[in-house]
């Protein structure tokens, strides 16, 4: 067999882990993170100015000549790791992830790229692509914004994460993929059932945008930003898993019942050893994915699948778990369980479900259906 | 003393292949002179087989060795003398039991097998009740008990055995380990047939066997000790190995799909991509784990990793027996026979979903497993045992 993936983390990756971590715990604690969601507006402007700008998060994908950190997918995957296990409600996966893909994937001669990337890089400006959360890596592209003369742009896109946040979102319309100032848009915020990453309906009834891309160009790009985004989306599911465990197993161990802690009644520690071996199997999957996509190896696809179809489960039940085995302190709203259940729940739809993911295994594994 | 390095291994390795030229070398002698130019496991101390390197570098001895067409020491054949008993011996032997055994071990002109349960002290296994007195004069020990599921006894030249030495201790104190001579007096051997129809497995009866004290493998009374370090050496082994994409028990069901369109059913189909899924993440786990011992950093994803591959054994070959339709109603043969090897992947569908049943038992089960998982990694408490303090002869049985 070919050279296997660097499942490990380096040194480097371990700092970079170190960084943000420090600064999460202290400007992104749970009670932190809820007391924003109740207001509605749950990002932080300051805390993403420090991640972004200070620590350098935001351009670990974007080459150094292009003002980027020059780092790759694996740095942004720890990134994520540790945005997951704070469930911050930063627009990292949106902006420091997918639109700057979608740049990257245009080719960065046209200035305007360039030039948009380098803000987006240096945590200068946030971007959305407005497309569906939903949208999944080799799902048909939406087709709904049209240019109806002299690049002025209309349609609707609904469920779009992050556009409350955005100084610019990235359209993809008929006659090409366009930059659009998002002041030119009108945003109607979501109920979502994440509070900590917000949704809108974009609308444009004439909007004005740059011309970044013809339409081809711009949906080769999009799908190669779905599939990075989808392989990394997999870290974040693997940090949030990881918090919800160690909360579970800190709880079970101090709680007592019946005269004993119940974590050393054996139903409760059977569940938490698989939900152990299921974070730990899920690790080695978002590594896999991570190096595959900053390699460039031939099965990324494949291996963002396997990490896609494996990783949203573990995240979804180790909320699950760590809801029930707080008992009713797991459902009330001042204990932040729910907020990683429901982080856990809305990222298994994010950029397919489990089930587009294992479709998507059947074609590259050569597993037809019936 | 320098670090030896991938290309001292390299130049060594061309050495013994000049002077043993595999073509013309016979097996055994070969695999003789390999270990003692050190190439036998290169992490073990020099004239025991190694050279004192670090572990990762038996990779590149076994390529280099493999590429030169070079014989190589048929592990599966020999596997719990090289997982359990080597590095027990190792361990805890004397430098005489060293020189005596490894070797013989290593080339596989002696097989072992592991004399530890028993049908009273299998997931409990320091309740074991095999006895073992010392003779006054002589010194020698006289053993007594019965042994179970033992692979490997009906082929097995040695046995690593642990016996109750003092019934008026507690249960773990009591216990000391020996190296047992299958061929002695009192070893009868009787096959135990089993679920599959063959008899992998035996029942040992020892009666009135002598066992002398330079046997003994570390001091009286410390066997439980002794034997955690070859439990701890079974669990490890499977980090060594890589395992390539849709290898193990998911290969003959792809294949199978893939070949015969008219089995496909959509329930089956989603099915089987949820294992086909769960086995690469396994693979990649039990990669990564790899990853982490040849760096020096050894995770505790080795207590997990049976456990998963039980599970998906299990499955797996469920399904494939599901998806044969008509011809999952049939099985090979019942015929009883005594395999020299353990096969987990051989034979048919059958085969495999009978025999996959024995992985969340054997090798400690999986319940014991997840408790080993619970308390030694997650930190859990463990479950009261009223036990731990009385003596053996006076615990309810």
């Amino acid at each position: 067999m070919s050279d296997a993936f660097d499942l490990l983390y380096s040194e480097t990756e371990e700092e970079l882990r170190s960084a943000v971590r420090a600064l999460l715990a202290d400007r992104c604690t749970p009670a932190q993170v809820l007391a924003r969601a109740e207001t509605g507006r749950p990002h932080d402007p300051e805390l993403w100015h420090t991640l972004a700008a200070e620590i350098g998060t935001a351009g670990l994908l974007v080459p150094e000549k292009l003002g980027g950190q020059g780092a790759g997918h694996r740095e942004a995957a720890v990134v994520l790791e540790e945005l997951g296990r704070a469930v911050a409600p930063v627009p990292y996966l949106t902006s420091a992830v997918l639109a700057t893909e979608i740049l990257l994937g245009l080719g960065c001669e046209a200035p305007e790229v360039a030039l948009l990337l380098a803000e987006l890089a240096a945590g200068r400006q946030v971007c959305a692509p407005a497309l569906p959360l939903t949208q999944a890596p080799g799902a048909p592209l939406p087709g709904a914004v049209r240019d109806t003369g002299g690049g002025a742009l209309t349609g609707t896109v609904g469920s779009v994460a992050d556009a409350v946040a955005a100084d610019v979102l990235l359209v993809l319309a008929d006659t090409g993929l366009y930059a659009v100032p998002a002041a030119e848009a009108a945003l109607s915020p979501l109920v979502p059932l994440d509070l900590t990453r917000p949704l809108a309906t974009v609308t444009l009834e004439g909007a004005a945008g740059t011309r970044l891309a013809d339409p081809a160009t711009a949906r080769a790009a999009i799908a190669g930003a779905l599939l990075s985004g989808a392989g990394l989306l997999a870290s974040e599911q693997v940090g949030l898993a990881e918090w919800c465990l160690t909360e579970t197993v800190r709880h079970v161990r101090g709680r007592h019942q019946f005269n004993r802690p119940v974590g050393s009644f054996q139903a409760l520690k059977h569940r938490l050893a698989q939900l152990w071996l299921d974070v730990a199997s899920a690790r080695a999957a978002a590594r896999a994915a991570a190096d595959a996509l900053a390699t460039g190896a031939p099965d990324a696809p494949l291996t963002v699948a396997v990490a896609q179809a494996y990783c949203s489960g573990v995240a979804v039940r180790a909320a699950e778990e760590c809801v029930q085995l707080h008992g009713g302190i797991g459902m009330t709203w001042e204990h932040p369980a729910h907020l990683y259940l429901k982080r856990a729940k809305a990222g298994s739809l994010a950029l397919g479900t489990p089930g587009h993911h294992h479709a998507l295994v059947a074609d590259f594994a050569e597993l037809p259906s019936p | 003393m320098t670090a030896i390095t991938a290309d001292h291994l390299v130049t060594r390795i061309r050495d013994l292949l000049a002077a043993h030229p595999p073509a013309d070398t016979d097996r055994t002698d070969f695999l003789r002179a390999r270990f003692d130019a050190g190439l036998a496991w290169v992490h073990y101390p020099e004239g025991l087989g190694g050279l004192g390197a670090p572990r990762s570098l038996q990779a590149v001895v076994d390529a280099e060795l493999e590429a030169a067409g070079a014989p190589d020491n048929d592990p599966r054949r020999i596997g719990i003398g090289l997982g359990m008993a080597a590095p027990t011996i190792l361990a805890y032997g004397t430098d005489e039991q060293k020189q005596r055994f490894l070797r013989p071990l290593w080339v596989g002109e002696e097989v072992w097998c592991q004399l530890f349960s028993e049908p009273g002290a299998g997931s409990d296994l320091a309740a074991l009740g095999t006895r073992a007195v010392r003779e006054s004069g002589s010194g020698d020990w006289i053993v007594d008990g019965q042994k179970v599921w033992t692979s490997s006894a009906h082929t097995a030249r040695w046995a690593i055995l642990i016996a109750r030495t003092d019934p008026a201790l507690p249960k773990h104190q009591g216990i000391t380990y020996f190296l047992c001579d299958m061929h002695a007096p009192g070893v009868e051997v009787r096959p135990l047939r089993q679920i599959t129809g063959e008899a992998e497995f035996n029942e040992v009866f020892l009666t009135g066997v002598r066992i002398p004290d330079s046997h003994r493998l570390g001091a009286v009374g410390q066997g439980w000790a002794v034997a955690r370090t070859t439990l701890m050496n079974e669990r490890v082994s499977i980090g060594g190995m890589r395992i390539p994409r849709e290898g193990g028990m998911i290969a003959p069901v792809a294949a199978a799909w893939r070949e015969r369109p008219a089995l496909r059913t959509h329930a089956l189909h989603q099915r089987l991509l949820q294992l086909w899924v769960q086995a690469e993440v396994a693979r990649l786990t039990a990669e990564r784990l790899r990853q982490q011992l040849a760096a020096g950093q050894p995770g505790p994803e080795g207590s997990g990793m049976k456990l998963t591959f039980a599970r998906l054994n299990q499955e797996i070959s469920g399904l494939e027996v599901e998806l044969l339709g008509e011809e999952g109603l049939l099985y090979e043969d019942w015929t009883m026979r005594r395999p020299e090897l353990v096969d987990f992947t051989g034979r048919d569908a059958g085969y495999r979903y009978l025999r996959a049943k024995g992985n969340s038992i054997e090798g400690g089960t999986s319940e014991i497993l997840l408790n080993i998982v619970a308390e030694r990694v997650l930190g859990l408490p463990p479950e009261p045992r009223d036990d731990k303090d009385l003596a053996w002869k006076d615990l309810a049985r």
